[in-house]
């Protein structure tokens, strides 16, 4: 435990030398070593910092790519642009709530998958879209969706 | 021909987690980051063009070239592996020294993606895969030989196409932001400075003071890119003019238009220009920093755009002392966490300090009190790609295209249920007609036209009598939407603008910032009403009321974003009365979007009984009644429309 | 020393101290304009939008929020005219909507003739018009609340919905807010308008097309024999 806070000292360190007393970059460097923003870690930040926990909680709920909850697995983002919309993305949202039984921001139980809707993924052209684990899949159908869901969960059990 | 490694590992750290080292693979590919290395600093505007002059054997037009696009689009569907499979290819031919292989930002044409095109000819091959690699290396490369498969097809007259130029698609537009592109390998400064990058750069800091660069882009009528039209010139002139010791520049790169990427297309595609653009704007206005605000869902662009930073800095062409002028500025690179809001200026420099992207009332404006409270300078990627290039040509030269009021060209985004899907750019003043049906080629599968959505979620639909309308800032905030960054999102008769306008509704309730009250709550006033419409509970009285409303949340909200997220409202309500008074009178949606106001039936006459449509249904809705006779239980469907994709004789009707 | 700039508030051509708001000019002169996140002693905040005024001459005036805007030289102010009260009336009725059980809110609907809500009442206990943020902050040095999330979701809280640290528990943010002051018990107190207080009814708001009347409370009208044959002026 005492090695573990000693590594969390030296991350709040090393960000605040890089960042100063700027939140949200301080939150991005957090982020990028635990994954997620510890509750306690925020706390001790603020502490560290004198900057005030609220105006860090602020932050921490206000930005999209921040999170207060460990992330899933398999990180499913379902692109909610307007030509994902208008080419039948809600479909493939439909479609991941009756395999997996989640809306957009929640976790499946056993901690696997987490969906996600993006503003846009900038692949238009290939409506509708989504990202799974970094791994861009375009002019998806839900019959596709399935496919690729069950792959990984497949793979999950083997 | 060895990959020089140095600078990887930090590129590789930069990256976020859902970025897979593939990518950083696929970047370095074609050996991109051969200018890693330290090199000396360009100390006079001479030295910049005797490196130009080493630098110009990358201009032969005999030279054989491959160029791949690397752009997110063409990756999704297969760049990724063609540009490593190419390279393979012709490094077992012993090709790799003579042949060059580019892998560049976005060629334009995302629909035909991936594209590969051959140089010389600018032979235009689409959709190619990795196994294509080895075919177009020895027939096209080796003997001048087109593969026929591969090339596009006019769907006019059914001919093939072999140059890219005399694609309909590419031959109706004007592109001189995006030409370069074709060229240059974002990684790479050479290759910009081949092409004359920096050129402008050199011109301004050798012997023009900066009041004759404010006077040169007021008098080519350039208009922030970014969505209100706002003179550029006028911009900078009062941020030169404002009270302070420091000022800054502030680059909006944090383009958040859902349908929109032409920002992040040009950061990926060329970002030198935005770098150069920067430079002169800072030298205007008396900037010795400048921010690139970048959102962090770009990783590709941040990637690129931090990599220009770090060879413009190793040439000199950053930093103290910039080509022996005595001007020193400096760019630092924020990551945006992710908020549409801060799209806004007064919330993109809070942003862009590390803090809560809230906007604030204006007055005062960024010009007087911007980052840091001083005196800034805040236009988008686009505006200032097209600061060069002004420099360049000279404003009267620029200003031979496009209207009177606004000089140059714009980009669009062009998406949705288009033929060619793919990044354009035009003239100011080119009509939507020519836009959509011309280059965009029709609507998909031979439908009908119905609307155009144009400037994002701030924007308005406009309908077909108000296509020969000039895209320009004034003519389409005259007609109720705005010009915006430039997304053209184009619907057909299966899109219902009801639905539409309820789909911006919910994206703005998430986005807005929620600060002050007019934006909040009347937006999601206004989706109370859009429920209702969208579930036959509306009356006739609740149109009027969201008119009202609509008026009420335009004129009194705080900032850019809850002022224009009435548009989509008005503008249908302007054009698409008859659809709504359908929704509202006649409980019915004529597009059959709106779930709760159609029906599936199978129609028994043209069902062949195979059940495929019960196997696909979640709901459990389909039931076989007898043997080969099914039937949908209205009560349990869900209107997901499984069905219908499942159908093989298209025996599903709605109603 | 002050620079004094000349400016035209409702048709008066007025002397006013620079660096003052339109809203502290106003007050200074009479004028009433209803706020509802503008408290004296706290940084103005321009989110309840109540304070909205019109500017410039008409045809090329705008709206703005007068708790921010600064006055300038040759400054023309309209803080009633019939945009001005059309807009401010739609936000109260958004108002009522929100939060009918505050005193506040119901005062003022009866005072600008709100008489009819059209929006189903949510029963929110805020408004988020930040004064409580802004009290804990800047008078109590205290940084105990603050806002957390975005768009509909935006609320005030303590850091992680738990129990403040530095919470003094002084109730400087109970004693600001608008919206925790519980309505008198009207005769009609389960619709969400009440309208008890009609009896401060300013009679002129609805007959004449520009209204500037600017009187609190307001007795011209009741005064002025002639107000039939004024009204028919109304187009």
């Amino acid at each position: 435990m005492s090695k573990q806070l000693t590594d969390v000292e030296d991350v709040l360190e090393g960000a605040v030398k890089k960042h100063g007393l700027s939140v949200v970059p301080l939150l991005q460097e957090i982020q990028e070593h635990f994954r997620y923003l510890p509750e306690e870690v925020l706390r001790m930040l603020s502490r560290k910092t004198g900057i005030p926990l609220i105006d860090i909680y602020h932050a921490a709920t206000f930005y999209n790519s921040l999170s207060l909850t460990p992330r899933a697995r398999h990180q499913i983002s379902v692109c909610a642009g307007t030509t994902c919309h208008i080419r039948g993305g809600g479909k493939l949202i439909e479609e991941i709530f009756q395999l997996l039984g989640i809306r957009p921001g929640e976790i499946t139980s056993d901690g696997e998958f987490m969906l996600e809707t993006v503003n846009c993924l900038g692949c238009c052209a290939f409506a509708p879209a989504m990202v799974v684990d970094g791994k861009y899949y375009g002019n998806l159908n839900p019959g596709e969706v399935r496919e690729i869901l069950n792959a990984l969960r497949k793979k999950a059990v083997s | 021909m060895p990959i020089n490694l140095i600078g990887v590992e930090p590129l590789y750290k930069e990256l976020n987690h859902n970025t897979t080292l593939s990518l950083v693979r696929f970047l370095l590919q074609g050996g991109v980051l051969m200018n890693t290395g330290i090199r000396s600093k360009l100390a006079k505007p001479v030295d910049l063009k005797n490196l130009r002059e080493m630098l110009k054997d990358r201009l032969d037009p005999k030279k054989q070239r491959l160029v791949v696009c690397g752009d997110t689009g063409c990756s999704v569907c297969g760049s990724r592996e063609l540009a490593p499979a190419i390279e393979e290819v012709l490094q077992e031919r012993g090709l790799a020294g003579s042949v060059e292989l580019k892998v560049t930002g976005c060629l334009g044409f995302c629909e035909k993606g991936p594209l590969v095109l051959v140089f010389p000819g600018a032979v235009f091959y689409q959709q190619v895969q990795a196994e294509d690699a080895a075919e177009i290396v020895e027939k096209t490369v080796l003997r001048g030989e087109i593969v026929d498969r591969l090339l596009y097809t006019d769907p006019a007259d059914g001919r093939k196409i072999t140059c890219a130029y005399d694609i309909p698609f590419y031959k109706l537009q004007t592109r001189t932001l995006l030409e370069t592109g074709w060229y240059i390998n974002p990684l790479d400064i050479d290759d910009y400075i081949a092409r004359g990058g920096y050129a402008a750069l050199a011109k301004v800091l050798d012997g023009m003071p900066p009041e004759a660069v404010i006077a040169e882009i007021k008098e080519a009528d350039l208009r922030g890119r970014g969505g209100a039209g706002f003179p550029t010139g006028l911009k900078w002139e009062f941020c030169r003019a404002a009270a302070g010791n420091e000022k800054y520049i502030l680059c909006n790169a944090d383009e958040g238009d859902p349908g929109a990427f032409m920002d992040r297309s040009l950061l990926e595609g060329n970002p030198h220009a935005v770098l150069e653009g920067i430079i002169i704007a800072a030298y205007a206005v008396g900037a010795k920093e400048g921010i690139i605000y970048i959102r962090i869902e770009y990783p590709t662009a941040v990637l690129k755009i931090e990599q220009a930073v770090r060879q413009a800095r190793e040439l000199g062409l950053l930093g103290k002392n910039i080509l022996g002028s005595g001007f020193d500025f400096e760019v630092i690179i924020s990551k945006g966490a992710g908020a549409f809001v801060c799209g806004e200026e007064t919330a993109l420099i809070r942003a862009a300090e590390g803090k809560v992207g809230e906007p604030r009332q204006k007055p005062p404006f960024p010009a007087n009190a911007g980052f840091r409270g001083m005196p800034t300078v805040i236009n988008n990627v686009e505006t200032f790609v097209n600061v060069p290039l002004i420099i360049n040509r000279g404003a009267a030269a620029y200003h031979e295209t496009g209207t009177e009021s606004s000089g140059g060209t714009k980009i669009f985004c062009l998406v949705g249920k288009i033929n060619n899907s793919g990044l354009v750019e035009v003239p100011f003043g080119t009509t939507l007609r020519q836009i959509i049906f011309g280059i965009g080629g029709g609507i998909k599968n031979g439908k009908r036209f119905k609307a155009v959505q144009t400037g994002g979620p701030s924007g308005g639909c406009l309908p077909e009598e108000m296509l020969d309308l000039k895209v320009d800032f004034k003519d389409l905030a005259q007609a109720g939407s705005i010009m915006g960054s430039g997304g053209m999102i184009v619907m057909d008769e299966d899109t219902c603008v009801v639905d539409l306008a309820r789909y911006f509704l919910q994206f703005l309730k998430s986005e807005s910032c929620g600060k002050c009250f007019s934006c909040r709550v009347g937006i999601q006033r206004m989706l109370e009403i859009y429920d209702r419409l969208t579930t036959g509970s509306a009356s006739i009285e609740d149109l009027d009321l969201l008119e009202e409303l609509a008026v009420t949340v335009k004129d009194t909200s705080m900032c850019g974003l809850g002022q224009t997220s009435a548009n989509p409202v008005l503008s249908t309500l302007r054009y698409f009365r008859d659809e709504y008074l359908a929704h509202v009178r006649d409980k019915r949606c004529p597009a059959g979007v709106c779930r709760s106001l159609f029906r599936y039936s199978i129609d028994q006459d043209s069902c062949i009984g195979c059940g495929s449509c019960a196997e696909q249904c979640h709901a459990g809705a389909i039931v076989e009644m007898e043997e080969g006779c099914y039937s949908i239980n209205p009560e349990l469907c869900t209107r997901c429309g499984a069905c219908v994709e499942a159908c093989v004789s298209d025996a599903i009707t709605k109603g | 020393m002050k620079i004094v700039v000349q400016m035209t508030l409702n048709g008066l051509r007025i002397d006013v101290d620079e660096g003052m708001t339109i809203l502290e000019a106003a007050r200074f002169y009479g004028m009433n304009i209803p706020t509802l996140c503008y408290l004296e002693g706290l940084s103005p905040y321009g989110a309840c939008r109540l304070c909205l005024v019109e500017i410039g001459m008409p045809g090329q005036s705008k709206l703005v929020t007068s708790c921010t805007y600064r006055v300038e030289e040759g400054l023309v102010v309209r803080t009633d005219s019939e945009w001005v009260i059309k807009r401010r009336k739609m936000l109260i009725e958004l108002y009522l909507a929100t939060c009918p059980s505050s005193k506040v809110i119901q005062d003022l609907a009866s005072k600008y003739h709100v008489t009819t809500v059209r929006f189903t009442p949510w029963h929110e206990d805020c408004i988020l018009c930040g004064l409580c943020v802004r009290m804990c902050a800047e008078q109590m040095q205290g940084k105990a609340i603050g806002f957390a999330h975005r768009g509909s979701n935006r609320r005030v809280t303590t850091p992680f919905d738990k129990e403040s640290e530095v919470c003094r528990l002084c109730g400087g943010c109970m004693y600001v807010c608008p919206a925790c002051q519980s309505r008198c018990q009207g005769p009609q107190e389960e619709q969400p308008v009440c309208n008890a207080c009609l009896n401060l009814q300013q009679p002129c708001l609805d007959y004449f097309e520009d209204k500037m009347c600017f009187m609190d409370p307001c007795v011209a009208c009741e005064l002025d024999a002639n107000r039939e044959v004024k009204a028919k002026r109304r187009p």
